[in-house]
């Protein structure tokens, strides 16, 4: 089984089949994880390109870890200290990593379309692992294996993603993905968060938490970023979290368990309080395990397109 | 230089003219104008059945980039490309280095452009507003008059200020030139690359609403109710609100007119997808409730002209992450062939209202008057074939800049040749 794309851009028009297949792949990877030797040959003589053009620690380790235990051989390529440091173009970086025999690209950049371009430039495959306010699609996929282990299935599962939903590439990648899962899906959150026109991807909107409790499964959680408070989006974190906060006070008022996720890192007690994070219904640590499991079924799928 | 232009149907909406019409030039000068001239060997004959004579074409929304900008584009290249796209004049922006806020300035771009071509492109530079388009202080709007600036416009930035916005109506007018607006409120817009909607919000890409634009507008309209003998332009026009807002200001019997792009008429926001950032304008490409209003504009009167925006840029400045990558694209060499396909195979548009639309009215805007086809005038002709079938090609650009979003766009009807006084060319 190989996927239709050779590069994994987005999950946007990505077909349900594909995405069973990278869930159903990084299942069995996940049975590698638990094993005392977690290293399995399928990437050796790969070399990988972590390509972060942008800050991020787990995304890049998750990452890495999954190139690592699949042998390929790792180049971490940041910001700092680089040659994008120097003013050398995108494409002139692009160029250089392809004239370095560069198998795999996985890139995050700030802009929206860079893994587009860069597919464009390079010969490699190009994995997106962030970009600008677009997607993210190794998480919506760990997110899906996470759900999907917890449900068996994610047709008809009722998933709200709350808080900044206008700034999130998680949020993008999880409407995708969910909806041609046949997962319902909502959103909520301040009116200054929510984009417009997103009810045409195939979402229902709401602006109270209280309204869409009742009606759900689950809810993933959504980092909010004080940056967001200063452009004059919301007023304060404190209302911010009074009203889309996630609490377990709201959500007892369900009267059904409903299912806590969270892309991480998370601000305590401000989208989410501590004590939801890690309770019970909390899945936020076994996503970051499936995180690596997920990217080595990318990771491992994609090498089998060439 | 003797010509006898044979067999061609003339369009001229400045003498109401609109049949088949023979013409004899004599070293740049129409002899003679009549139905089936037979003139004899001493004149070359140029012959031209099924194509149209009409009085030149000008384009009165150009980038030409020089003086700063020589590697995008320069005045001779810019002056090629719009010959060959069928223009006989253009009017340049003045977001150049130095800006065009200096008769010094002024008079360089005059001089450059008489050599350019051999006199075929007219080129009449628009003066910056604002010193250095900073939307600060004036610009010397009486030296620049009288260099020969024929509009005002800090295109490229809006005049945001509402009280200078104001000072530049009421200084302007007594010069009677226009004040051409790039109407963009810049807090709304901030930050954005593409037209907000339903697709930047697939493509995860910052907004700038179509309130942006139209917000300007009706303020501009209120300032140019109180500000007498005033004259408004608003640059490319892309949105079904902006539209209404001219139609009623002109209902009120505003001075105000405005121009659309080709390009805002021919594709939406839609072709983001990808990231192409030639696909990257400002103002953004918007939707097709934007396009059916700015056909109706069109039409109705409520927009008076078409220009093109020609904003070249080189290959590696557009070869760059979507959001850092610049503005525009280039338009000389695709307008008339695009209007044509969009508007008058369509029955949009006739193609006398054409060409009220891209020579007529720009030249009556910006005040550099009207081309008369009568015996004793200087020829100034575009000449269009409206049936010739044909495939833009970027590689035969004669701009600088290929950043065009037409390639292999497949176009009915096209320029075939210009002339302007003793300067003449026919491409095909």
């Amino acid at each position: 089984m190989k996927l239709q794309n050779r590069h994994l851009l987005g999950l946007e028009g990505m077909s349900k089949d594909d995405i069973t297949l990278i869930l159903d792949t990084a299942e069995s990877f996940k049975e590698v994880l638990e094993r005392p030797i977690k290293k399995v040959p399928p990437l050796q003589g790969k070399t990988i390109v972590n390509l972060f053009f942008e800050n991020s620690t787990r995304t890049r380790i998750s990452f890495e870890l999954a190139e690592r235990r699949l042998s390929a051989d790792v180049v971490n390529f940041t910001t700092s200290g680089s040659s994008v440091a120097k003013g050398e173009t995108l494409k002139d970086t692009a160029r250089n990593i392809e004239a370095m025999k560069i198998d795999m690209v996985v890139v995050r950049h700030s802009s929206a379309g860079v893994p587009h371009f860069l597919s464009r430039v390079v010969k490699a495959n190009v994995i997106n692992a962030g970009d600008g306010l677009h997607e993210h699609p190794t998480q919506a996929l760990l997110d899906m294996m996470t759900l999907r282990q917890k449900y068996k299935t994610l047709e008809g599962l009722r998933v709200c993603i709350v808080g900044d939903i206008l700034h999130s590439r998680v949020a993008r990648s999880n409407i995708f993905g969910l909806t041609t899962m046949g997962a319902e899906v909502s959103v909520c959150g301040p009116a200054t968060l929510i984009p417009r026109y997103i009810e045409r991807l195939g979402v229902r909107v709401y602006h109270r938490l209280e309204d869409v409790i009742p009606h759900i499964d689950v809810l993933n959680v959504l980092r909010i970023q004080l940056e967001r408070q200063k452009s004059g989006l919301f007023p304060s974190l404190r209302e911010f979290h009074r009203y889309f906060g996630v609490t377990k006070e709201k959500i007892e008022k369900a009267q059904h368990p409903i299912t806590i996720m969270h892309p991480g890192p998370i601000n305590r007690d401000v989208e989410l309080s501590a004590d939801l994070a890690d309770g019970p219904h909390s899945v936020i640590l076994e996503q970051v395990t499936n995180g690596v499991a997920v990217r080595m079924a990318v990771l491992y799928l994609l090498g089998l397109s060439n | 230089m003797k010509l006898h232009l044979k067999g061609a149907h003339l369009v001229d909406p400045v003498r109401g003219i609109d049949e088949s019409m023979d013409i004899l030039i004599v070293d740049g000068i129409i002899e003679k104008i009549r139905k089936n001239i037979t003139a004899d060997r001493s004149y070359e004959v140029i012959s031209l059945p099924g194509k149209i004579i009409a009085p030149g074409f000008m384009d009165m929304h150009v980038h030409l980039r020089e003086p700063g900008y020589e590697h995008k584009e320069t005045i001779a290249t810019g002056c090629a490309a719009a010959a060959a796209g069928g223009f006989t004049a253009v009017c340049c922006m003045p977001n150049t280095n130095p800006v065009i806020d200096d008769e010094s300035v002024v008079r360089y771009i005059q001089d450059t452009g008489k050599k350019a071509t051999k006199g075929l492109v007219d080129v009449y530079p628009i003066a910056a507003a604002t010193k250095g388009r900073q939307g600060e202080e004036l610009a010397p709007i009486a030296e620049l008059a009288e260099a020969g600036a024929v509009a005002l416009s800090d295109d490229g930035s809006t005049i945001a200020s509402a009280e200078l916005m104001r000072r530049i109506f009421e200084y302007s007018s007594m010069f009677g030139l226009p004040v051409i607006q790039h109407a963009e409120e810049p807090t709304l817009a901030k930050g954005g690359v593409m037209n907000e909607g339903f697709q930047s919000t697939r493509l995860g890409l910052p907004g700038i609403p179509p309130i942006a634009e139209e917000i300007i507008v009706v303020r501009d309209c209120v300032l140019l109710r109180y500000v007498p003998h005033a004259k408004y332009h608003v640059a490319h026009v892309s949105t079904a609100g902006t539209v209404e807002v001219i139609r009623r200001a002109k209902a009120n019997g505003l001075p105000i007119t405005a121009e659309v792009t080709p390009h805002h008429i021919s594709l939406t926001d839609t072709v983001v997808d990808g990231y192409d950032t030639n696909t990257k304008i400002n103002p953004p490409l918007r939707t097709e409730e934007d396009i059916a209003a700015l056909k109706d504009a069109l039409r109705d009167g409520t927009i008076d002209v078409i220009a093109s925006d020609h904003a070249p840029h080189t290959i590696d400045e557009k070869d760059v992450e979507y959001t850092i990558a610049p503005f525009g694209i280039v338009g000389l060499e695709t307008a008339v062939g695009l209007s044509m396909t969009t508007l008058v195979t369509t029955g949009i548009l006739t193609l006398y209202e054409l060409v009220e639309k891209m020579s007529v009215n720009p030249r009556k805007i910006v005040g550099v008057g009207s081309i008369l086809i009568q015996e004793g005038e200087k020829a100034n002709f575009t000449f269009l074939d409206p049936e010739c079938e044909w495939v833009v090609d970027i590689n035969t650009f004669h701009s600088k800049s290929k950043n065009s979003l037409f390639h292999g766009w497949k176009l009915t009807g096209r320029a075939i040749g210009v002339m302007n006084g003793n300067s003449y060319t026919f491409f095909i």
